[in-house]
């Protein structure tokens, strides 16, 4: 990504409409649409293998002292579970809307550095790939996604598992970071003429914000890491009580990082939301500037509420004090954009398809959510919920009511623009109920179990204890969320079996992608289209950017595919991975890497 | 990577939405990520200072007269670097050269300070191993010392480049980037040796 030509200096070579196919155009692809299928592909699998982590689990929950999983099972579920949904599936679910919509919304033909978002992929796939290697080379990790030291320390967990989590979230972190530059500098550079920053649509503001927490969060987990590994791997003393270290100093990293996580994992579904919403009540967003500035004010107080993670570690009334205002504030924004997509909906001609209904589902799982994340603001009420099941309850609700509900709205919005063909709505609808009655059963009485006190991540409990009942009643509910995901994986075959043809713009949405054909061309647009309004399609010039937009008017320039992205992102994941498998794997790995990369700086990429 | 170009038919090629090119600004985003990165790592050495019950401690052992021409050495280096890329920039792939070999010498005369520091303290019973000291001191300053690394075999490559004659005027910004990563790795150098060596 170093040294090119200025791009005036570009050859003159025209690009056909049309994709390449086969094998080789995927791997070495810099075309952010596919690299967008690519992502929302293997993060659905991850989300798979993350569900049927989960579904062990609920099966050895279902009765007391039962003995379906070993306790050390249990925890490798429950760790590789959380890591799963979290770093393999939501994160680069989301990055696959980026992918393929960020460009497509903002009007223009790829990312500001494709072969650098080739490589975020790549990066994200082996690490993805090793992370769960675990499994079959002496046991996965079993501390927790969140690592709390000293459990990590080698006295306490030898064995592999911890260095495959600490160097996999490396590797997966240098994809994210990647990621996250490209979409600032498109977002920030690559805008259609007259798109000014507040005439972007809600949904690139909040990949924005999402960028700029990911490049600003992820280096501190990194050093987080980076003390880890040199404990387990050199035995020095970063979280070594008897030398004087303080095992909370990991807690700090790691929540410094952690809870903008929870904004990177939540601001994607709400950009989604605010997509959506509009659409289907055939009103503009109400309110777009306070909704877009809530979202700012967000990921600006999202860097200050890190400390409620760690209200049972006592920090001192005053530290808890300020977290707990500090968190109780960063629910008025929120509570904001919601009253926002709920006047969006006030008055409008409301059409519940299931993007809609998803959509819609989002918004009241995510209040349920909001409230008891609410609840445990308060540092007394904090101590009787921490390490409970209502946390458990909390966080599914906001992640799986919240992400996944915003991102099956969004697949459902915008599947036709990705394939060229609509999804069934009977399907989708029962796709849709089976979700919203599956997870409440689910994880509604996971709320009264936590109260009643039973902890999270133990892998039994005794009977009578008043919870028998309940944790059955989660782990019916399980298989309903199976079933919808059955409904729509069933969905999304039957169409592209037999789907009806999209059209251009089935929803009758208002952003720039809805102007060309479905599934795009390889350039996007023939013209690219000039910005007079914050709803593009909906204003008097609609029309004309629609007729426009797919006529071709001389050469255009498309970057030609590379392989050296793949080639370095697997040099530095066998690079890195040398840290568990040793140095003939590493050194290989350096050479690969040095030469994907430097043939990469140096190959003509116009 | 060109940006712009990808975007725009040849003809009619618009400067991108800010004017300001599109690798440079990613670069910037970068140092910020980094500032996030050194900031954890000196933070953590704050934190954990002076907790030490068995020594050495840093004042046994910190020879300031010695890391102050090291930090002198690498501060130079950047004046070097915008000689370089003010050379480049005029077209003078000559001086451009001679000027990048020079910022990677010092470097790496730096790079070979900071070697034969870790050496002495070894020698001195600090290890890695010994004490948080140790433990957080090699981690920032080596980090520190691998980023200079880089930039250093960055700098020998533009230098290969420039001495084939392959930096034209027009190629400039491949210099002026080297140069904000160096000046940045610098700039970090000047506040690990306030807060780590000068105010023990």
């Amino acid at each position: 990504m170093t040294t090119t030509t200025a791009p005036v200096a570009a050859p003159a070579a025209t690009h056909e409409a049309g994709s390449p196919s086969g094998l080789w155009s995927w791997l070495t692809t810099v075309d952010h649409k596919r690299i967008g299928v690519l992502y929302g592909v293997t993060a659905f699998i991850f989300f798979l293998i993350g569900g049927i982590e989960a579904t062990l689990m609920r099966i050895q929950l279902a009765k007391p002292e039962n003995t379906f999983v070993s306790p050390d099972v249990f925890n490798q579920l429950f760790t590789m579970h959380g890591t799963t949904m979290i770093f393999l599936a939501i994160m680069p679910l989301s990055a696959s809307f980026f992918n393929f919509l960020v460009p497509l919304m903002i009007g223009a033909r790829d990312v500001a550095f494709p072969r650098l978002n080739a490589f975020s992929y790549w990066v994200y796939l082996f690490g993805a790939l090793f992370i769960n290697a675990s499994f079959f080379l002496g046991g996965a990790p079993n501390t927790g996604w969140f690592g709390y030291s000293n459990l990590t320390s080698s006295q306490f967990s030898p064995g592999h598992g911890v260095d495959f989590w600490a160097v996999g979230l490396q590797i997966l972190g240098i994809a994210s970071l990647a990621a996250g530059f490209n979409f600032i500098i498109t977002i920030v550079n690559m805008r259609a003429p007259g798109m000014k920053l507040m005439r972007m649509p809600v949904f690139v503001w909040m990949t924005l914000v999402t960028s700029f927490l990911i490049i600003l969060a992820f280096p501190v987990i990194t050093v987080a890491l980076v003390f880890l590994l040199f404990d387990r791997l050199t035995g020095t003393n970063f979280f070594q009580p008897a030398m004087g270290a303080d095992p909370v100093l990991w807690q700090h990293l790691f929540w410094l990082f952690g809870h903008p996580e929870v904004y990177i994992l939540i601001l994607p579904a709400m950009g989604i939301v605010s997509e959506v919403l509009p659409t289907f009540s055939r009103k503009p967003l109400f309110g777009y500037p306070v909704v877009v500035y809530s979202g700012i004010f967000i990921g600006f107080m999202g860097w200050g509420v890190w400390s409620h993670h760690m209200f049972a570690v006592g920090l001192g009334p005053i530290a808890d004090s300020f977290f707990a205002l500090s968190t109780m504030l960063i629910a008025i924004p929120t509570g904001v954009k919601i009253f926002n997509w709920i006047a969006t909906m006030w008055g409008g001609r409301v059409e519940l398809k299931t993007a809609m209904l998803f959509a819609v589902g989002f918004i009241s799982m995510f209040i349920m959510g909001g409230l008891s994340g609410f609840m445990h603001a308060s540092p007394p009420a904090d101590l009787q919920q921490t390490d409970t099941y209502f946390v458990v309850a909390h966080i599914h609700y906001v992640l799986f009511g919240g992400s996944m509900m915003g991102i099956f709205a969004g697949l459902y919005y915008w599947f036709p623009k990705m394939t060229g063909r609509m999804l069934d709505e009977r399907l989708g609808k029962a796709h849709f109920w089976l979700t919203l009655i599956g997870m409440n059963v689910t994880f509604f009485p996971m709320h009264f179990v936590g109260l009643l006190g039973m902890p999270r991540r133990v892998y039994t409990y005794a009977p009578n204890m008043g919870f028998d009942a309940m944790n059955m009643m989660s782990t019916i509910g399980v298989f309903g969320i199976i079933l919808a995901l059955l409904f729509f994986i069933a969905n999304v075959l039957k169409s592209r079996a037999s789907g009806k043809p999209a059209g251009n713009d089935p929803w009758g949405g208002s952003t720039l992608e809805w102007a060309i054909s479905s599934p795009p061309p390889p350039h996007n647009f023939g013209t690219i289209p000039t910005v007079h309004s914050l709803d593009p399609l909906w204003a008097k010039d609609g029309a004309e950017i629609t007729r426009t937009a797919g006529q071709v008017r001389g050469p255009i320039h498309m970057p030609p595919g590379s392989i050296w992205p793949l080639v370095a992102a697997l040099g530095m994941t066998m690079l890195m991975s040398g840290m568990v498998f040793g140095w003939y794997v590493g050194i290989p790995g350096l050479v690969i890497m040095l030469t994907g990369l430097y043939s990469w700086s140096f190959e003509p990429c116009d | 990577m060109a940006v712009a170009a990808h975007a725009v038919p040849h003809a009619a090629h618009p400067p991108t939405s800010t004017g300001l090119n599109s690798r440079k600004m990613l670069f910037w985003a970068f140092l910020g990520s980094e500032c996030m990165f050194f900031g954890s790592l000196i933070a953590t050495y704050l934190v954990y200072r002076g907790r030490d019950q068995v020594g050495p401690h840093p004042h046994e052992i910190f020879s300031i007269p010695f890391t102050s021409f090291s930090a002198f050495v690498l501060l130079m280096s950047s004046l070097t670097m915008v000689l370089a890329l003010a050379a480049i920039q005029r077209g003078d792939q000559k001086k451009g050269s001679l000027w990048l070999a020079a910022t990677a010498l010092l470097g790496m005369t730096f790079v070979g300070g900071q070697c034969y520091e870790f050496t002495e303290f070894f020698y001195k019973g600090l290890h890695l191993q010994t004490n948080l000291f140790g433990s957080t001191f090699f981690v920032l300053t080596g980090f520190h010392g691998t980023h200079v690394t880089v930039g250093v075999i960055w700098l020998w490559t533009l230098f290969t480049l420039a001495v084939r004659g392959k930096i034209p005027k027009e190629k400039a910004l491949d210099v002026e980037i080297a140069g904000l990563y160096w000046h940045f790795v610098d700039i970090v150098w000047i506040a690990i040796f306030t807060l780590v060596y000068l105010i023990q």
